[in-house]
């Protein structure tokens, strides 16, 4: 036994090699940390890693040698939650898919969907192995299968997260693009469905990979990736504090950590942070760091769609998803803001919602851009998320925003308002001008004169019952909140409701996988 | 004395009011407490929750951080003193006790004045009109010029007859603040002129003076004492040699190598010089003595209780402050001259916030670790180590006051004894959280000249690279602070785990890095702070529980196997055999800004290593190389800007000045370039890191970069 034992070992020790030294100070060269590496650095201090399919690929191709498949998996510990990794070896033929190396990766998807484990994909890869097409694209259990599986997983609640660490070309673009949350590697980590190459070969467009797929682009412009990591380190923090927020991994599991940080600011300061001039823009940071506890705000999407703030942070013990305005809502915020509610819902977290919004932006171009259309995913996002809501009115709450950000009609568990708050279909002085319109066309039809005097009188009037209608005391009065709280309470009251609103209430899994919009 | 004194002392004064802080606020709050009387505390609104505060029978908050707007205020502190029926008032030192205003609306008040007159004050305040007054009074003074014509050319003649070298000094300076060295006739106009700047800038007033400067001084000061009955004595001298930058590090009394009978000669010109402007109280004569010669000079006079008083007490026997308190009660002295005899030798180190590694640069943050070393007393000379100090682990240091940390003061029949009682006591000093000089003054005290005391003011700055020169780590010590790391992290992954769900986590809450038919090898790089060398480390863990360590990089390189490696269970002790030797190390990890840092305690040093933090705000690559960020070295207030929006400027050129820890320090620029965004103004109070402009590269450079 001693020498079977023996012998595995060194076939191990040569296996876990990968591709070689030279491969691998090539990759080093370029800043990345070889697979083991990468899984060690994100495992809890002094995990166990139970590795998988070791011995995957050995003497399967005849002279061509594939350590371990091209692929590491296998289950660890990050934050003291279980997942699923699969690692791809870039050292390995350049990490391209190997008939076994597909059959790797199913397999260990198999056992995630079958334990209910969170997976993590880190992708550096050059996709299909183009000399054996044949063998790993078409058929049922190869490489499509691997997209299959996380969007059912998906669906069924299971976390799918990609770190993005070098190239995800053609089909492997998938992997980041289908997961709920993905990270890319500034400088090594890109994403295109065809690379430079077939780029100038279909259109004889000159372009670099970064310019074409990279972190900056994905995170900033288009959207296919939620955050930008600056090193490998920073791209293993991210995945991590993206694991602690999964949010519990049963129902039962659902309980109030016992000993909480107070905000690094002071509460008492929000009464400040509302400038006395409503025009002025003002920045819901400042909000969450006097709410959250240690002021402590992990963002979602930070790059992307900036004029809504997403992300997850806590309050007193409570782990919540935050959706804040911070300016006017475009496509891209609409769209961030479904993205993230989904993510709650999916994770059974609930949802706190700050309004401060003049509404969706309108023009020519933003109508032809289909606004309407996602401001409505976000709405039905809102809608259909079955967590424990919350909303605040911090300042504006105009038109459509009123409804994407959780208005009474929305049914929100509890809704506060601020003394400060204006709550209409739109602004006095716009209501006025519209109405004002209306009125003009209607006397220039009968022809009848209609002084300057006049004008000026009939849009003050309309402006004056706006703002009055708008205020909170007429909105608390008639009961469109619970209450008009003062600022520096916010936190206090933020908990007390969320504890009610999670009391006893199982958030079911909604019946939809994460989409991508 | 006994019973019936403090019978007696009560009855004169029954309640006292300390108008200071920290270390020497702790220290009259002792001393009034064990006489029994009741006192009164003021402090800021940062010392709320000081150590001062809490000594205090009653205590009143007197304004905001800033000392003029809280311990400079006589107004408050004066109405303090008056609501609460206080009959004395101790300004300890720096702050307002030796301010005559101060000093004389309490007399109007009918309040004592722990110290001096006002008249006495006034007197040795002005240090021209002092040397005159000595002279008079027949004790030896420093050739000089000390009038009050400072016409230019003038003050050049009286330079030249003087001779050099030559000191200019301002009139109303002190602590080394308006104080140039001219050693030659040529260097006098620019002396003169940059000592006239800083002393208009930091007294208001741009009136300098001129002494003989001499090359081996020894700088021995005498203690003095007067009762308001006509009494004087001299508790012998302290030798305050050990100086960087007129700033005193290590003091002893008595002064080693003299005579009885210079002893008895210096004493007595001490107490003539007090007996000549009438002084009461404690106070302190200032000597200069030439070490070629043997001819000592009056310097000044410190009219109050100095900074170094416990060594006095040490060699004396005497509480100094209860003396104060008597005096100030109108009693008469204790004992008198033929009473007082030296009962063997101290030592007093000054912790500072600093790194003397980085030319001293002044340090703030939180006590994270203060642990003084056993069976030290404080604010009390009856041990053989004493720790005078205002702090306690978790106290802000350094951002507000002084960056005096505590006083570290040992004892001994002997010189040598006192000294090795002193390197025991700071090889067991613990204290983390900010750098401090520990290590400098360790040195200092080991020092061949030292031991052997060769003193004279410049012994610091001749000796200053040996003494700061930073030494990187041994192996071990790297080692044991790769296992710490790890098993800190792997206890605090422990901690969350439990904290979350609890025994869920069955086989997989063992944390022993296992893994299937290979070993798991882990890389951690940390930099050694003192010598900012890379210390990278690779752990790998064998299936027998032990580790083989491999450290490589700047650090010295070798591999070590660590066996039985145990962390204690609240994070502070970690134990290991390393290459068969046991061996144990006390540990402290906090952050600091973006690093982390552990500090590891092992064989009577300590060596701190730090670790990045990684930040989502942080840039990496081509965008940090390109950022001209200047940001603020430190916590402190601008006072002065030399550049303007869209200067060029030349690498290295002076930007902004900068001040705090009461020194200035100039930001520089990293690079050559244009000041592109300037965001420093004048008398702004700026944070540490905080960004002061920044430098964007010119075009040409930008091109030049571009070709490359």
């Amino acid at each position: 036994m001693g020498t079977l034992i023996h012998n595995l070992n060194e076939k191990i020790a040569q296996i876990s090699q990968g591709g070689g030294q030279k491969a691998a100070d090539r990759s080093r060269s370029r800043g990345k940390l070889l697979p083991r590496e990468r899984i060690q650095a994100l495992l809890d201090p002094g995990s166990p890693f139970l590795e998988l399919s070791q011995l995957a690929g050995f003497g399967l191709y005849g002279k061509e040698d594939v350590p371990c498949g091209g692929l590491v998996t296998g289950i660890g510990r990050v934050h003291g939650r279980l997942v699923a990794l699969v690692a791809n070896d870039p050292t390995v033929k350049g990490g391209t898919y190997y008939p076994i190396t597909v059959k790797k990766h199913l397999r260990l998807q198999e056992v995630a969907e079958m334990c209910r484990l969170p997976c993590i994909y880190f992708v550096d890869s050059g996709g299909a192995n183009l000399p054996r097409q044949a063998d790993v694209f078409p058929d049922r259990d190869h490489f499509g299968r691997i997209f299959y599986n996380q969007a059912r997983m998906s669906a069924k609640g299971i976390p799918q997260i990609a770190v993005v660490m070098g190239s995800c070309t053609a089909g492997g673009a998938y992997v980041p693009a289908m997961a709920d949350e993905s990270v890319i590697v500034r400088g090594n980590g890109t994403i295109f469905l065809g690379g430079p190459p077939l780029v100038k070969a279909a259109t004889g467009e000159d372009v670099t990979p970064e310019e074409l797929g990279g972190a900056e682009l994905h995170c900033s412009t288009s959207g296919v990736a939620d955050h930008l990591a600056e090193s490998e380190e920073h791209a293993i923090s991210i995945t991590r504090s993206i694991v602690a927020n999964l949010g519990p991994a049963t129902a039962q599991q659902r309980t109030l950590a016992r000993h909480f940080q107070e905000p690094l600011h002071p509460p008492e300061e929000l009464r400040g942070v509302v400038p006395a001039d409503p025009r002025k823009p003002w920045d819901v940071r400042a909000v969450l760091a006097r709410i959250l506890d240690g002021s402590q705000f992990s963002e979602f999407k930070a790059l992307y769609g900036t004029t809504l703030m997403t992300g997850f942070g806590s309050i007193c013990g409570q782990e919540v998803g935050i959706v804040a305005n911070n300016g006017i809502l475009f496509s891209e915020s609409a769209l961030k803001g479904a993205h993230f509610i989904q993510l709650c819902a999916q994770r059974g977290v609930p949802l706190i919602f700050l309004q401060n919004i003049m509404g969706f932006m309108v023009g020519k171009k933003y109508e032809a851009g289909g606004i309407a259309k996602d401001g409505a995913k976000m709405v039905m996002a809102v809608a259909n998320a079955q967590v424990p809501k919350i909303t605040v009115i911090i300042g504006g709450s105009f038109g459509a925003g009123n409804y994407g950000m959780c208005g009474r009609a929305f049914s929100p568990n509890f809704l506060f308002t601020w003394p400060n708050a204006r709550i209409s279909v739109m602004g006095g002085t716009q209501a006025a001008g519209v109405l004002a319109q209306v009125e003009a066309q209607k006397r220039e039809r009968e022809g009848t004169a209609w002084s300057e005097e006049e004008q000026a009188a009939f849009k003050a009037k309309i402006a004056e019952r706006y703002d009055k209608e708008g205020e909170p005391e007429f909105a608390s009065a008639r009961l469109w909140d619970d209450g008009v709280i003062d600022p520096a309470d916010t936190r206090r009251v933020l908990s007390l409701a969320l504890a009610a609103a999670c009391n006893g209430s199982t958030p079911s899994t909604p019946h939809y996988g994460v989409f991508r919009m | 004395s006994g019973q019936a004194g403090i019978q007696q002392l009560a009855s004169v004064s029954r309640k006292v009011l300390v108008a200071n802080r920290g270390e020497i606020a702790c220290r009259v709050l002792q001393t009034a407490k064990r006489l029994g009387i009741p006192t009164v505390a003021v402090y800021s609104k940062a010392d709320r929750a000081s150590l001062h505060v809490q000594h205090a029978n009653e205590a009143f908050c007197i304004g905001p951080p800033a000392a003029r707007d809280s311990y400079l205020r006589m107004d408050r502190i004066l109405e303090v003193a008056l609501r609460t029926g206080s009959e004395a008032v101790h300004p300890g030192y720096g702050f307002l006790s030796e301010n005559t205003t101060f000093a004389g609306l309490c007399e109007d008040n009918g309040i004592a004045f722990i110290g001096p007159p006002a008249s006495a004050i006034a007197a040795m305040g002005n240090k021209s009109e002092a040397k005159a007054l000595m002279a008079a009074a027949g004790v030896p003074v420093v050739p000089g010029y000390h009038g009050d014509d400072q016409d230019e050319s003038l003050l050049l003649e009286e330079g030249h007859r003087i001779g050099f070298p030559l000191l200019v000094k301002a009139v109303l300076g002190g602590g080394g603040k308006g104080m140039k060295l001219a050693n030659s006739a040529e260097e006098l106009p620019e002396a003169l002129s940059s000592a006239k700047r800083e002393a208009a800038a930091a007294f208001g007033d741009e009136r300098v003076l001129l002494e003989h400067y001499i090359t081996r001084p020894r700088h021995i000061e005498v203690q003095i004492f007067a009762d308001t009955l006509g009494n004087a004595v001299y508790l012998f001298e302290r030798d305050c040699s050990m100086q960087r930058r007129h700033q005193k590090v290590i003091e002893e009394a008595p002064a080693p190598g003299i005579s009885e009978d210079f002893r008895r000669s210096i004493g007595e010109a001490a107490v003539a010089a007090a007996r000549a402007v009438g002084y009461v109280n404690a106070g302190t004569v200032e000597f200069i003595v030439d070490t070629d010669t043997g001819d000592y000079h009056f310097m000044e006079m410190n009219t109050r209780l100095q900074v170094e008083h416990p060594v006095t007490e040490a060699i004396t026997g005497q509480d100094l402050v209860e003396w104060q308190l008597r005096v100030a009660a109108g009693q008469r002295l204790p004992i008198l001259q033929h009473q007082l005899k030296i009962l063997g030798h101290a030592f007093e180190a000054r912790l500072y916030a600093e790194s003397p590694e980085r030319g001293f640069l002044p340090g703030t943050g939180t006590l994270q670790r203060w642990h003084v070393p056993p069976g030290a007393v404080s604010f009390n000379h009856h041990g053989a180590v004493r720790v005078d100090s205002g702090v306690r682990a978790g106290d802000q240091v350094g951002v507000h006051y002084d960056p005096m940390i505590a006083k570290l003061i040992t004892k001994g029949p002997d010189r040598q004894t006192a000294l090795d009682n002193l390197h025991t006591a700071l090889s067991q000093l613990q204290v983390s959280g900010l750098p401090t000089n520990v290590r400098f003054l360790k040195r200092l005290a080991m020092h061949p000249s030292f031991v052997a005391a060769e003193l004279d003011t410049s012994f610091i700055a001749k000796h200053l690279d040996s003494l700061t020169e930073a030494v990187p780590p041994p192996v071990k010590v790297v080692a044991m602070a790769a296992i710490a790391r790890h098993l800190l992290t792997v206890q605090a992954a422990e901690r969350e785990a439990a904290g979350k769900s609890g025994s869920q986590l069955g086989a997989w809450a063992v944390l022993d890095s296992f893994r299937l038919n290979h070993e798991v090898t882990s890389a951690d790089s940390m930099t050694h702070t003192a010598t900012s060398a890379a210390c990278p480390v690779h752990l790998t863990f064998h299936r027998d529980r032990s580790v083989s360590v491999k450290v490589s990089g700047e650090c010295t390189q070798d591999v070590v196997v660590a066996k039985m490696c145990k962390l204690s269970t609240d994070g502070t002790q970690v134990e290991a055999e390393i290459d068969g030797e046991r061996l144990t190390a006390d540990l402290s990890l906090h952050d600091a800004g973006d690093e982390q840092v552990l500090t590891v305690w092992m064989e009577g040093e300590a060596y701190a290593f730090s670790k990045p933090v990684p930040r989502k705000w942080a840039r990496s690559g081509a965008i940090q190389s390109s950022a001209g960020l200047v940001t603020s070295p430190m916590p402190g207030k601008i006072i002065k800007v030399l550049v303007g929006d869209g200067d060029e400027v030349e690498e290295g050129a002076a930007l902004v000045v900068l001040e705090a820890m009461k020194m200035e320090h100039t930001v520089r620029a990293p690079r050559p370039g244009t000041v592109a965004e300037l965001a420093a103004l004048p008398g702004a109070q700026v944070a540490d890191g905080a960004v002061l402009a920044v430098i964007a590269p010119s075009q040409q450079q930008a091109a030049a970069a571009g070709e490359m």
